[in-house]
């Protein structure tokens, strides 16, 4: 892949196994053979800086696992990521605001961590000046600093990881599920907080969720996973005026539609296979309405031919009768 | 009228504290007939799970029902004692919950709890039990019916697991199923399986349903009509079309627009200043009155409410008299 100017990180052809036999002992008696859980399956995409990609995915589709390892949670089993900035500007933000915070440590102490972390030298007067500032950025007040995470409601807690994030002046954020642990109206002051500091200071954010309608409102670029690999990825408005991928098309018809309610649709059949023994060729192919003999047997790859903008499938490549 | 299931009238649930006594539910008045989905929304703690456990019989002490009554079908069942709300519940009442793992004795095949709760409910003998439980497994969609009888929860998928519960709920043919948010647990393609298997069966067998769930897309999909909660009061309650497209209380209003749109563009997210109130600091008035952009005086001192026999409506003062409106409340 060719470095392009503007990237600020390029994954390719990255891939994570899980080793999930069972212990050695079940194994030689039960003579039952190793197994493999491939979470991330061969994935390539690239993100420009000041964009926001996002990975969609149900549950189990190794998006999360993504998340981990570009931040560098796990190390890949195979392929690479190249992140074309200063590694200590790369924050995440997590789901569960409730997990993410250390309850025994003042608010304050919690933001100020990266800070002294990243920048020792900084004299603690700077420190608590930043903290404050942090703490109004993310729309609380400074004397919130004292507090513990407890006495916060879900969606403050959120703001604190954010300005926790924010603390050491990263460019690249990976955002883990931000918002789903929030109810709705919450939600929406968290994703406008996100969008107006993206702006302010030209993030990156590697955004990862499982509602299209949340990602339809942050993403320039959508990916959409099924069993740890990349099926589609299109720029947003494309994907939703134009989902080449059956399981996209699929996926889009699933998901309530508020501006339709009462709505009587034909729910998809069928479940995710499990990751440790995936179908053949195409893993959508059980499920896929569109499937042929072809999809049973091959493995489908993304044609690279114009850069984020490319579908994994057989049946959107050779134009078969659109489903619609 | 004599289609009315569930009839709950001016139900107040309080919990007594050292602080003083809490009122999770605030009189909330409703009504759900034969063979509709009422859907109950609001943010959490909103009071809508608790107004679901209360039906039940199953809230936890110190929480009591402190004032208005619950009818099921003619029945006044508020005030039953713990054994004979047992009996209601599981043969009058099927309870679905979140998570089907905590449902499920995950000791037991799944047949055999479908044939213990058939029998505790009917009086089939066990042959006759395992063939309804076979029949409710494939009712609910469950392939290979004959091969899966005999497995254990944990052998299912977490779709499969709730349609095991729903099959469960169902055992007693009750006249009305609490969902409390039953899909919330599950991936979207498997939530649109389990909200039209809902939706089938309650138009198959008439069963009335109240659908508790925090998310608006649900209900849209599968109710007829929504009752709106927020701190521990009913804001508007109608037609799901109505309450979706053209809600009258600001904080529907908000709410709605709070919801990142599949169809359109927006720049920003409309948003609801501010946050729910904590049960011990529900302000004077209109309990939404500190958020709502339109509040005027009468807001502030007098708690709006829906008339009890009204099916539509808004618990808004502006809504209702059409004064200190500035414009359209949305």
């Amino acid at each position: 892949m060719t470095l392009r100017p503007n990237a600020i990180l390029e994954v390719d052809a990255l891939e994570r196994r899980f080793d999930v036999s069972a212990p050695w002992l079940n194994r030689l008696i039960e003579r039952k053979p190793r197994k493999t859980l491939r979470a991330v399956d061969g994935v390539d995409f690239i993100i420009q800086r000041g964009q926001t990609l996002a990975l969609v995915g149900e549950s189990g589709c190794g998006k999360s696992t993504i998340a981990k390892l570009v931040t560098g949670l796990h190390a890949p089993s195979g392929g690479s990521i190249r992140f074309h900035g200063d590694r200590d500007r790369l924050q995440m933000i997590f789901q569960d605001p409730f997990a993410s915070l250390n309850p025994r440590w003042r608010v304050a102490r919690i933001i100020a961590e990266p800070l002294r972390t990243l920048k020792p030298d900084t004299p603690e007067a700077e420190v608590s000046a930043r903290v404050d500032e942090l703490l109004r950025t993310v729309g609380l007040a400074p004397a919130d600093g004292l507090k513990f995470p407890h006495e916060f409601s879900g969606g403050q807690r959120q703001r604190i990881s954010i300005a926790r994030a924010l603390a050491g002046e990263p460019e690249f954020l990976v955002c883990d599920e931000p918002t789903s642990a929030l109810d709705v109206s919450v939600q929406a002051q968290v994703l406008n907080l996100m969008k107006r500091l993206q702006k302010e200071m030209e993030l990156t954010y590697l955004f990862i969720s499982h509602d299209l309608s949340v990602v339809r409102h942050m993403a320039d670029v959508i990916a959409v996973m099924y069993l740890g690999r990349i099926v589609e990825i299109q720029p947003t408005a494309d994907l939703f005026a134009n989902p080449l991928h059956p399981y996209t098309r699929l996926l889009l018809d699933t998901i309530p539609d508020l501006e339709a309610p009462r709505r009587d649709r034909s729910p998809m059949g069928g479940e995710v296979p499990s990751p440790v023994s995936p179908p053949s060729g195409c893993s959508f192919h059980p499920r896929c309405p569109l499937a042929f003999d072809r999809c049973k047997t091959e493995r489908p790859q993304r044609r690279a031919q114009v850069h984020n903008r490319r579908v994994a499938c057989f049946a959107a490549e050779e134009g078969t009768p659109d489903v619609q | 009228m004599s289609d009315v299931v569930l009839d709950v009238q001016n139900l107040r649930v309080e919990f007594p504290t050292r602080k003083g006594v809490l009122t999770a539910v605030d009189d909330i008045s409703l009504q759900i007939r034969r063979g509709e989905i009422l859907g109950m929304v609001g943010e959490s703690g909103a009071g809508k799970s608790m107004t679901g456990m209360s039906i039940l019989g199953l809230l936890e002490p110190p929480g009591r029902i402190a004032a208005g009554t619950i009818h099921l079908s003619g029945d006044r069942i508020d005030n039953l004692d713990d054994r004979a709300m047992q009996v209601v519940r599981g043969r009058r009442i099927g309870a679905i919950f979140q998570d089907p793992l905590t449902s499920l004795n995950p000791l037991f095949r799944v047949g055999d709890q479908l044939v213990e709760t058939i029998r505790l409910h009917t009086d089939l003998d066990k042959s006759a039990a395992r063939a309804r439980a076979k029949e409710l497994m494939r009712e609910v969609g469950i392939p290979a019916v004959e091969e899966r009888i005999d497995s254990y929860p944990h052998q299912f998928s977490g779709g499969m697991r709730q349609r095991i519960v729903i099959a469960l709920a169902l055992c007693a043919e009750p006249e009305l199923i609490v969902a409390d948010e039953p899909t919330t647990a599950l991936d979207v393609s498997i939530q649109a399986q389990i909200t039209a298997l809902l939706k089938r069966l309650c138009r198959e067998r008439g069963t009335a349903v109240m659908l508790v769930t925090h998310d608006m897309g649900v209900i849209a999909e599968t109710a007829d009509r929504v009752a709106v909660m927020y701190a521990g009061r009913l804001a508007e309650v109608g037609a799901v079309d109505d309450v979706v497209r053209r809600p009258k209380h600001p904080y529907t209003a908000g709410l709605m627009g709070s919801i990142p749109s599949l169809r359109k563009e927006v720049e920003e997210l409309q948003m609801i200043p501010g946050s729910m109130p904590r049960l011990n600091a529900i302000p004077q008035g209109c309990a939404f009155n500190p958020r709502c952009a339109h509040a005027g005086p009468r807001c502030r001192s007098e708690v709006p409410k829906i008339a009890r026999e009204e099916t539509t409506g808004a618990a808004c003062w502006l809504a209702q008299t059409g004064t200190e409106d500035q414009g359209e409340a949305a």
